[in-house]
């Protein structure tokens, strides 16, 4: 089964389609991650451009939230992992000595798997970010940040009257879409989001994806999803990660018509690897 | 992707869905080259009986595809397949409409050849009827073959063979149009044997579609509309 697994990483070659874009924002160049001595990513190139969603799909152990966790330093918690070759915001590396990771989470925002309120208000939740930040000069203006941030997470119509309620008292979709009103607080320019909607029904993962789209409009979108309908449906671009390699990207209607590599064509048709 | 691999799905079921299309498919593909040919014979032999039952026999034809449109439908909308799995479906979609039109056409033959079996006229025109007929089965044919091999070679070859089949067409219409200008007491005859050469270049064309549908389900490119080259150089892209 080793010797399985290796012969098929060995016949991964370099990654199918152009990982550029025009005018990227974030750009991802000989990625290799490891965690102690185990490699986890292989040589990775990716860009990522603004206004686009781009879904990173593939079976579990692929690497792919791994990567993700690469662009704002989420892995630098990992005391064990290790991140090689550049990735840069705008240009500027990520991994520069002088960069604060703080700084840079603010600019590269997450939203996580399972919905994490802080055990606050729910006005709390979102001025969180622009306290510690200092974004707001005084009392308005933080109003006007929270009342904008959950107005553009579709979240304020439910929760106008009650922002004084802890933010745990929502529902599942509920409280994922205050965190992505928290993520939007701090303006960032990209958000990073790590299968969000995993742990909601159709009807508030339907209220995500919606949300997801609309959020185009302003920021630079990564998504991590093992739901391939979703990738399907929210994504422009998708990658496809097997075994720690990027083994293919390019249009999700391409990928998802005709996919160009036989492993990214056996996955999405749930077919054996 | 030259393989469709429809017994390597994780779901077993998902295989026999898909498997179990594709044969019904091949199976109204059968259905409708027995019909052309039973039209076409009681045409140029003038048995109005066989005629007949050719006629009646399209009902099964159109059931068959009712139910594969369904079974379609299904598998859409349990399994949201994707990729090569999402191209056989579609392709077996617009496969069975063309199918279903041939089937129209092998009907008309049935039906017109009860009208033309005693005419003056049929004998006439029996042998380029014949020869357009020959070229039509032997199209429609290598087309379902095509489809049956996923071969993409045969069907590209398969498509450019319509141009023949226009041609002896066109011969054939101009020759018809002078008989009717020259003894317009015969129009209605004429005018039933026109149909008939119709309805044979129209399964030409129908057989070109599905051999365009080929080429998309194996190669997932569409070369609908494009001319020959055009279409060679979107395949090898």
């Amino acid at each position: 089964m080793v010797d399985e697994t290796q012969a098929v990483l060995d016949s991964i070659e370099g990654t199918v389609g152009d990982i550029t874009v025009v005018d990227p924002k974030m750009s991802m160049r000989n990625v290799d991650v490891f965690y102690s001595d185990k490699q986890a990513i292989y040589d990775v190139d990716l860009d990522v451009a603004n206004n686009e969603v781009i879904a990173m799909i593939g079976p579990s152990g692929c690497g792919k939230s791994t990567f993700l966790r690469c662009m704002n330093r989420m892995n630098d918690t990992i005391p064990t992992c290790r991140v090689e070759g550049s990735i840069s915001l705008d240009g500027e590396d990520i991994y520069a000595k002088d960069q604060d990771p703080v700084l840079l989470r603010a600019r590269v925002g997450m939203v996580f798997q399972k919905p994490n309120p802080f055990a606050k208000s729910i006005f709390d939740n979102v001025a969180y970010g622009p306290r510690i930040h200092g974004l707001a000069a005084n009392r308005a203006e933080l109003d006007d940040i929270v009342v904008k941030s959950l107005k553009r997470a579709g979240l304020y119509e439910e929760v106008k009257s009650r922002l004084d309620a802890p933010g745990t008292s929502l529902s599942g979709g509920q409280q994922q879409r205050l965190c992505i009103a928290r993520t939007i607080a701090v303006s960032p320019e990209v958000i990073l989001m790590d299968e969000p909607c995993s742990a909601l029904d159709p009807i508030a993962t339907a209220r995500i994806e919606e949300l997801i789209d609309e959020l185009r409009e302003n920021y630079a979108i990564a998504i991590v999803t093992h739901s391939m309908q979703q990738a399907a449906r929210v994504s422009q671009r998708t990658a496809y990660f097997h075994l720690g390699k990027l083994v293919e990207v390019g249009q999700t209607n391409d990928i998802f018509t005709n996919p160009a590599h036989e492993l990214t064509e056996n996955y999405i048709t749930g077919r054996f690897g | 992707m030259d393989k469709l691999h429809l017994d390597q799905h994780i779901s077993r079921k998902f295989n026999d869905e898909l498997e179990d299309i594709r044969n019904r498919a091949l199976h109204m593909g059968g259905l409708v080259e027995q019909q052309v040919t039973g039209g076409l014979q009681a045409l140029l032999d003038g048995d109005s009986e066989l005629g007949a039952e050719i006629s009646k026999a399209d009902h099964q034809v159109n059931k068959m595809e009712v139910e594969i449109d369904e079974a379609c439908t299904h598998v859409l909308a349990r399994r949201q397949p994707a990729a090569s799995d999402l191209r056989l479906i579609v392709t077996v979609i617009k496969v069975i409409t063309d199918l279903e039109r041939i089937g129209d056409e092998a009907e008309k033959l049935g039906r017109f050849s009860v009208d033309l079996a005693s005419s003056r006229e049929l004998p006439v025109y029996r042998k380029e009827l014949r020869h357009l007929g020959e070229l039509v089965k032997s199209m429609l044919r290598d087309a379902l073959d095509a489809f049956a091999r996923m071969d993409v070679d045969s069907a590209m070859k398969t498509a450019a063979k319509d141009a023949d089949i226009n041609q002896e067409y066109e011969t054939l219409s101009r020759l018809l149009v002078t008989h009717m200008m020259e003894d317009p007491r015969q129009v209605r005859n004429v005018f039933n044997i026109t149909w008939c050469a119709r309805a044979l270049e129209r399964i030409g064309d129908h057989s070109v579609n599905i051999c365009e549908y080929v080429v998309y389900l194996v190669k997932g490119k569409d070369i609908r509309h494009t001319s020959f080259d055009e279409a060679k150089s979107k395949i090898n892209n």
